[in-house]
């Protein structure tokens, strides 16, 4: 038995030279002028959000501004489903962190979050990534207080 | 049966696999040599998932294209339109891209797109674009390598055909493009062909390139006597302020080229002095001179394309320029002209001739400084042949074309007639290794192989003949490229790929360099497209007299707005629309029935415009072309066109019914 197990080592030894074990090319230089950097937002799990009363009006107006560009075509502020759920009383059936990691951090949460798998269920398109800061998630999420009237 | 039978089985059929891989066999082609790779499949596959080692960006030829390609897998990753208008997505057809094909012509939507350079810095390439010449309508482009999209052409003045071009130089200060044809002056060209002699020149442009922009503008022309100019390349190291030009037709002859234009043993290499050139231009030595261009750029902030008709050139006579321009006597009509790794050896291929001829830059440098001239042509000295030349290469094969360096020492060049790829010593001046290439090879390409710094390990051969390479299509074949393993000793064929449009010269970099700065979306938030819908709230039909601008939104999956009334025959409709997505691979497309234009594909963040005049009355529907999401097919909507002069009311929406709220607001009134 020993002498088979050599066997296949030298075989595998022999098969590696032969195939040629692919070695990528030199790894080149390159300066930092040449490579920009590429802003990309992916969301890590946000696990904590802290809110405050009353709410902040530069939020709510920022909230505003990224929910005309970048939501207001899928949700309505109202209880109207069109491609999302409709925003009202979203704050009270739903924890802040579950709706900032619904809108920074999608991938994971339609991976693991029985509520949002079963809204994608319900809707059958998949919730984009806004490429949305958390910083701006945050404007969001007081924009919806504001549309649950909060103070 | 025990464990160790089992184990022992397992090695005697690994053995018989291991001898059957190892084994060359005689597949190489119809010849039943053995120039084909043992392990050519292992070497290159790519595994499901896995990305290839090199981007092999390709020129598309007649179909004025760029194909990109992934290296070793010979997979087409994408093709990029240049010069050549693209249905597939709206390029050169949309109202952003069309003034890319703008030319002192007119509109020209097509071109013959024949040599790929990459940018470099120190002659090491640094990832940032690629250019590439038109050569019928004389232009040349700058191609993104970020967004893999043409940003720029601008089109070359007194230029009879752009061939010899767009090599750059070693900071990628300058493109070149020296003419095919010599011609007279634009703005004094309606004189005899049989003129020739007295009125025609070989015109040279040094396009410059911004460092940051990559902006290009003609800083001068060269005003050179009247020959063809074939190829060419720029110095590296200590001759990176030359670049030489190959010619032909040094016979002058205007008719019947194919034997008039081979007559003279010797043809030349035109070595220029560029950084003299630029000496001259400062002292004032250069003439303005008037010329109509177009100079087009893309904005990937306005989304949209802009053309300029420029109306002078500066230009430079050598008459009033010495020591700037130099002749090298090369045989036999040279077509490649290629400079080692170094910068010292200049490697000149005569189509014709039976041997390569290899220069040194030193002695170049020597017998210009001792005046070692064999007489000039038309006021260009003519050096000694015998006083630059490093050596010649005996009887490498039959018509040599391109050369191209592994970085070990060794040139590897390409021969039409006798169909073979030669590796040779260029100190020794050596031939070492030969290999088929099936058939008639005409460029080939080295990772990095024009610059300082070859990658090396493969070699493509690009084929001029395709004929039994693969199952037949017809009367027209794809073209047949091929991958050559360059490791070793000898060069193994690895595999065979077909290619779109007829790939002329290449070049492949390593993919570490492009892929981490691919752009992914362009972000809606600096989209400042004037007709740009950022958000539904901006979404709106404008009528201004007949022309009538809807401003709409894509997202997965409604246009808004999906329903339009109130448009009528004679109108001219331009549908902007702005794609809100922001996440990567999720572009829409836009399309309505009998366009007589093409489709837009809009990406994520982009706006593009698709003008539309409409030829019937009745509704018309409009959709999404581009899979986009479970309810992509739902992603659709109708436009209703009445007769001129019907007073059916502009109303517009998504989700509402139209024409039931107009009538509610003629109601209230």
């Amino acid at each position: 038995m020993k002498t088979s197990l050599l066997t296949i080592a030298i075989v595998t030894l022999t098969l590696w030279g032969c195939g040629g074990a692919s070695q990528r090319a030199e790894k080149p230089e390159t300066s930092d002028s040449v490579l920009q950097q590429q802003e990309e937002v992916h969301g890590t799990e946000v696990k904590e959000i802290a809110l405050t009363n009353p709410l902040s009006q530069p939020m709510v107006d920022e909230g505003q501004k990224i929910y005309d560009m970048k939501c207001s075509s899928c949700h309505r502020l109202t209880d109207e489903r069109l491609v999302g759920p409709g925003w009202l009383g979203v704050t009270k059936r739903r924890k802040p962190t579950w709706i900032i990691n619904m809108i920074t951090n999608v991938d994971m949460m339609l991976e693991k979050d029985t509520e949002a798998q079963k809204l994608l269920e319900q809707c059958l398109v998949r919730m984009p990534n806004q490429n949305i800061t958390e910083k701006d998630a945050r404007s969001i999420l007081e924009l919806m207080r504001k549309n649950d009237g909060e103070k | 049966m025990n464990l160790k039978s089992i184990i022992g089985g397992v090695a005697v059929g690994i053995i018989a696999v291991a001898q059957i891989s190892c084994k060359p066999n005689n597949k190489g082609g119809a010849s039943g040599s053995s120039e084909l790779a043992g392990d050519a499949a292992q070497k290159v596959y790519v595994a499901p998932g896995t990305h290839d080692e090199f981007y092999n960006i390709v020129s598309g030829g007649f179909n004025g294209q760029i194909s990109i390609i992934g290296l070793p897998s010979g997979r087409t990753l994408r093709i990029i339109p240049v010069f050549a208008q693209s249905p597939e997505n709206g390029y050169g057809f949309s109202e952003e891209t069309k003034p890319m094909l703008n030319t002192s012509h007119g509109f020209v939507p097509w071109d013959d797109s024949h040599h790929i350079a990459l940018s470099t810095t120190n002659s090491i390439h640094d990832g940032r674009w690629a250019f590439i010449n038109g050569n019928n309508t004389p232009r040349i482009a700058r191609i993104s390598l970020k967004t893999f999209r043409t940003e720029e052409i601008i089109e070359l003045p007194n230029s009879g055909g752009n061939h010899s071009s767009p090599f750059i130089t070693a900071n990628t200060e300058y493109a070149v493009a020296g003419t095919r044809f010599s011609v007279p002056p634009d703005d004094k060209a309606d004189v005899p062909i049989s003129s020739f002699k007295k009125n025609f020149k070989g015109y040279i442009s040094f396009v410059s390139i911004d460092k940051n922009t990559g902006r290009m503008g003609i800083k001068f022309q060269l005003k050179t006597p009247g020959v063809s100019f074939d190829l060419a390349r720029a110095g590296k190291g200590k001759s990176a302020d030359w670049f030489f030009f190959s010619t032909y037709n040094t016979e002058q002859a205007n008719s019947l080229l194919e034997v008039n234009a081979s007559q003279k043993d010797k043809d030349f290499i035109l070595a220029v002095n560029w950084k003299k050139a630029e000496q001259y231009l400062a002292q004032g030595k250069g003439k303005k001179e008037a010329a109509k261009y177009a100079h087009n750029v893309y904005s990937d902030k306005v989304h949209s394309a802009t053309s300029t008709i420029m109306t002078e050139v500066m230009t430079l006579d050598p008459k009033e320029c010495p020591d700037m321009l130099y002749f090298i006597p090369c045989p036999k009509s040279p077509h490649g002209c290629d400079v080692d790794p170094t910068g010292q050896y200049i490697v000149g291929s005569g189509k014709l001739a039976a041997v390569i001829p290899v220069f040194s830059f030193d002695k170049m440098q020597k017998a210009i400084a001792a005046k070692t001239f064999d007489g000039n042509f038309d006021g260009i000295p003519v050096l000694k042949y015998d006083a630059v030349l490093h050596g010649e290469v005996q009887k490498p094969g039959l018509g040599p074309l391109h050369t191209e360096f592994d970085g070990k020492g060794n040139a590897i060049t390409s021969f039409f007639v006798s169909s073979e790829l030669v590796r040779w010593n260029i100190e020794k001046l050596e031939v070492i290794d030969r290999v088929p290439t099936y058939y008639s090879v005409g460029h080939l390409s080295i990772p990095g192989g024009p610059t300082a710094k070859p990658w090396g390990k493969y070699v493509v051969a690009y084929n001029k003949i395709t004929k039994d390479r693969y199952l037949p299509t017809g009367p027209e074949l794809a073209q047949s490229a091929q991958l050559y393993d360059i490791s070793g000793d000898k060069m193994k064929l690895l595999l065979d790929f077909p290619t779109t449009g007829e790939p002329h010269y290449a070049e492949s970099i390593p993919a570490s360099l492009i892929e981490k700065n691919s752009t992914k979306i362009f972000k809606i938030e600096e989209n400042a497209h004037p007709y740009a819908a950022k958000g539904e709230k901006e979404a709106k039909v404008v009528r201004k007299g007949n022309e009538v601008h809807v401003y709409m939104t894509a997202i997965r999956s409604h246009f808004t707005p999906d329903n339009i009334e109130g448009i009528k025959m004679g109108d001219v409709v331009y549908f902007h629309v702005t794609n809100l997505e922001q996440d990567w691979d999720v572009p829409h497309g836009f399309a309505i029935r009998g366009a007589l234009n093409a489709e837009l594909l809009i990406m994520p963040g982009e706006t593009q415009t698709l003008k539309w005049i409409p030829t019937k009355v009745g509704v018309t529907p409009m959709y999404c072309t581009d899979f986009c999401s479970a309810l992509h097919q739902e992603m659709q909507g109708y436009v209703r066109v009445s007769p001129a002069g019907s007073n059916v009311p502009l109303t517009w929406g998504t989700g509402k019914n139209p024409v039931a709220e107009a009538e509610q607001k003629v109601a209230k009134k």
